[in-house]
């Protein structure tokens, strides 16, 4: 082994330029293909395919009122105008992130405004309400989430638009931002009003 | 304000990995003394600043400080101790912290058991992990903070996922991050070699352990991995080439390659460029893992929760740190040879193992990121799916199981071929015996089960032959030939685990009344019905489901569907009586009314042998990383 090593003939040398060339081929073109991934993966509809509902008339539901579980709203109730409905929970952080913008929109009065209160403790979910501050005309709560299977709803948060018709228009997974209330909600309400 | 603390102390971690990056390997390039000897310091003082940042970490879960924003969103005021612990790793955020306290660890050791080594290889080693370390905690600390606060703070946390409240999933992720990031060893070691551009087989021989390390805990980690996907999920699979278990799968493949041909180099000197490739390889894969989980890029249920911009971060790092090194080894590789050897001999066998692992991490590799091709090129959204990958994997696999008895028996350079082959003839015929029995035996699949019953007796019979041999000549064995016995035993149990529960596996799903009772194969399964327990933070609806077998009372099993508190989320347990020779599997579906209940029943004979097999070659590696020889170290080179 300490014999100087033979230096490898010059014909090999060609083989050798074709494995570098192989070498860096592969590495570009699977840069390249990571880079696509990661700017699909910013896409919200590439994840969960976009939801079925859109375009769809909204689940029947019929659920008590957070405030005054004796009363109860079905989705007739709600018909004639549209409304946002925002899926919330006193145990979703995500949340409390989305509050203040969401607080903000409500006070526009620009829509009806409704919460649905997902899978929560009711006493939870009113400390929640009576420490951030309510948003909401109406809160409406589905304790045992059944009622959520039906609007396919993952988990909180989620924000749904229905137009005056009772057509899902519009879903967004996650916090609501300034930007996606701008650049999607509003064009998306505007929509649908002068659809109406 | 002690999450501030662990604040401080990362952003310390990253100044001094920077420095720790920086100065040893410029000074080794202009031969500065003082410079140089900044490495090993410098790798101790991160480690420490690293263990500090995870312990308030850890005592923020402990503590329950919902004010910061990573607790509260994997933790809960009524989860227990033990997963408050493990929730540390639960998440993208806390998980990374663990990645770079892993590779700070694996930093130290290098920095503790290199004190023989030349100074500027050393400085060079810890130059490029400390690279790593300085990428990955800016990674950390830009996108993923997990000292983020969260204010006011919530009266609740949003909980753990339920799915890693488990015993098995607390030391998954530590065993395959132990595996995982010590592949950086042997990759700092390939590119201080080329930086220095002098590979000496000295030093080579200094690495082998740590590789034969690295992969054993890797091995252990997708063992643990798969044990509990076969417990937890409910389905009753133990591998589901899901793009998460391919990325701990590749790096894993390749570094098997990369064990064997880091011998070759170090007993010959062959395939020096080739090594070096493999364990720049080896971690690249790693890196690239760490990335697809992470990033977002490919749907899984495993993966972390997708963010474009930590995707750009990672994918920027992976790109300078295997661009560069693939650059550098380009220009730097040895153009050099080792000893001749003829086509019958061992180094030609362990080039046919090598070109079988790295085709078939090319082809894992194909398969994880096909999904993706399929996009980019319009052509939908598909997947390749199990058929794929089981049809190569089996092809590939196949030779390489086929040979391995060959390779220890084989001597180096040149052999006649006539003499392994007549010192294992009677051998291949005990096992083809065998598995001619094993078919005429099989009550289903016959196929299967003859061909696991022959290649598991054919690799344990031969390997047993060399072992004999070995003894025989000279009666030593040395943990390195302990070592690859044992591992290579471990192959032939892992063959006949796999491809005999593929083969004799039974299941059947059927609606049952408390009182029925189902027959299967020689068993029976009194459903006694379903009661709810309560556990700490969940509701349970726990079966009892009485197994007999003829008129004895086996075992009384306990499937679980348990409702945690928190989310609402759904997790099945199924209830296992475990055997050396089959397991008995029960788990529940769903309610059906009237106290009926969807069950699933399956019998999976030999499953156990798949984690015996694992746990065999992890073992065989790490007792021959314990070889002396490893350790007798260099003198130092003359230049």
């Amino acid at each position: 082994m300490n014999t100087p090593p033979p230096v490898v003939p010059e014909k090999s040398r060609g083989a050798l330029v074709f494995a570098a060339v192989i070498i860096g081929l592969f590495f570009v073109g699977l840069m390249f293909l990571l880079a696509y991934g990661v700017k699909q993966s910013g896409r919200a509809d590439r994840e969960s395919l976009p939801s079925p509902l859109i375009g769809k008339p909204a689940p029947a539901f019929d659920l008590p009122v957070l405030h005054d579980p004796k009363v109860r709203i079905s989705n007739k109730d709600l018909a004639g105008a549209p409304y946002v409905m925002n899926v919330w929970g006193s145990w979703c952080p995500e949340c409390r992130v989305e509050h203040p913008v969401l607080t903000k929109f409500a006070l526009t009065k620009r829509v009806r405004f409704i919460g649905y209160n997902l899978k929560d403790e009711r006493s939870e979910a009113l400390r929640w309400l009576e420490q951030f501050g309510n948003p909401y005309v109406l809160v409406i709560a589905d304790e045992d989430g059944r009622a959520a299977i039906d609007w396919g709803i993952y988990g909180a948060p989620e924000t749904f638009l229905v137009d005056g018709l009772g057509i899902v228009r519009w879903k967004h997974v996650g916090a609501v931002t300034d930007e996606i209330l701008a650049n999607e909600l509003i064009p998306a309400l505007e929509k649908a009003e002068g659809k109406r | 304000m002690l999450p501030e603390l662990g604040q401080i102390t990362l952003i310390l971690a990253l100044l001094v990995a920077a420095v720790q990056a920086i100065l040893p390997l410029v000074g080794a390039h202009r031969g500065k003394r003082e410079w140089m000897a900044l490495a090993r310091p410098a790798a101790y003082g991160q480690t420490v600043l690293l263990l500090l940042t995870f312990a308030v970490l850890t005592h923020a879960f402990v503590v329950q400080d919902f004010s910061v924003k990573y607790v509260a969103s994997n933790s809960n005021t009524l989860l227990p101790m033990m997963y408050r612990y493990s929730a540390v790793w639960g998440s993208h955020e806390g998980s990374l912290l663990l990645w770079v306290l892993v590779l700070a660890l694996w930093t130290t050791a290098v920095a503790l058991f290199s004190g023989k080594l030349p100074e500027p290889v050393v400085a060079r080693v810890l130059g490029v992990m400390g690279l790593v370390s300085l990428g990955f905690t800016a990674f950390l600390l830009l996108t993923s903070n997990p000292f983020e606060r969260l204010l006011p703070a919530p009266l609740e946390g949003r909980d753990l996922n339920p799915l890693l409240q488990d015993p098995g999933l607390i030391i998954h992720p530590p065993m395959l991050y132990m595996g995982y990031v010590g592949f950086v060893v042997p990759f700092a070691f390939a590119i201080a070699a080329l930086l220095d551009g002098h590979v000496d087989a000295r030093w080579l021989r200094w690495t082998r352990p740590w590789t034969n390390v690295a992969w054993g805990f890797l091995t252990i980690g997708i063992a643990l991995g798969s044990w509990w996907a076969y417990y937890e999920l409910g389905w009753g699979g133990w591998w589901f080439w899901d793009p998460v278990e391919n990325a701990s799968f590749m790096p894993w493949l390749v570094g098997a390659a990369l064990l064997h041909s880091q011998a070759v180099t170090e007993k010959r000197g062959s395939f020096a460029g080739w090594t070096l490739l493999l364990a720049i390889a080896a971690f690249s894969l790693s890196l690239l893992g760490t990335f697809l989980v992470r990033s977002g890029v490919i749907t899984s249920v495993h993966a972390f929760a997708a963010d474009p911009s930590r995707g750009v971060f990672i994918l920027a790092f992976l790109g300078i740190v295997i661009g560069g090194s693939l650059l550098l080894y380009v220009l730097r590789a040895p153009r050099t040879e080792g000893s001749p050897f003829t086509a019958s001999s061992r180094e030609t066998l362990l080039l046919a193992n090598n070109v079988l692992l790295a085709s078939a991490c090319g082809m894992v590799l194909l398969g994880t990121l096909y999904p993706l091709i399929a996009d980019a090129l319009d052509m939908g959204k598909i997947s390749v799916g199990p058929p794929y990958f089981g049809l190569l994997f089996l092809v590939l696999m196949a030779p390489l199981v086929m040979l391995v008895p060959f390779g220890p028996l084989t001597r180096w350079q040149r052999e006649q071929a006539s003499k392994p082959l007549a010192m294992l003839a009677p051998w291949a015929g005990l096992a083809l015996l065998v598995g001619v029995a094993a078919y005429f035996m099989a009550p289903q699949g016959p196929w299967k089960t003859a061909a696991g019953a022959f290649g598991g007796a054919w690799v344990a019979l031969g390997t047993l032959r060399f072992l004999w041999t070995r003894i025989r000549s000279n009666g030593r064995l040395t943990p390195e030939m302990l070592g690859m016995t044992l591992a290579h035993l471990g192959i032939a149990v892992f063959v006949v685990g796999a491809l005999l529960v593929e083969a004799q596996n039974v299941q059947r799903e059927l609606a049952l009344k408390p009182g029925q009772t189902l027959e299967m194969s020689g068993y029976a399964f009194r459903f006694e019905g379903v009661d709810e327990t309560q556990g700490p933070n969940y509701v349970s609806d726990r079966g009892h489901v009485r197994v007999l077998r003829g008129d004895r009372e086996l075992v009384l099993l306990h499937p679980e569907k348990r409702a945690y508190a928190s989310g609402g989320q759904v997790m099945s347990e199924a209830g296992i009586r475990p055997g050396l020779f089959g397991d008995v599997y029960v788990a529940l579906g769903e309610p059906l009314g009237n106290g009926a209940w969807a069950v699933r029943v399956h019998i999976k004979p030999f499953v156990r042998w798949i984690w015996l097999g694992a746990l065999l070659m992890a073992i065989g590696a790490f007792i021959t990383a314990a070889d002396k020889r490893f350790r007798r170290t260099p003198e130092t080179r003359t230049a």
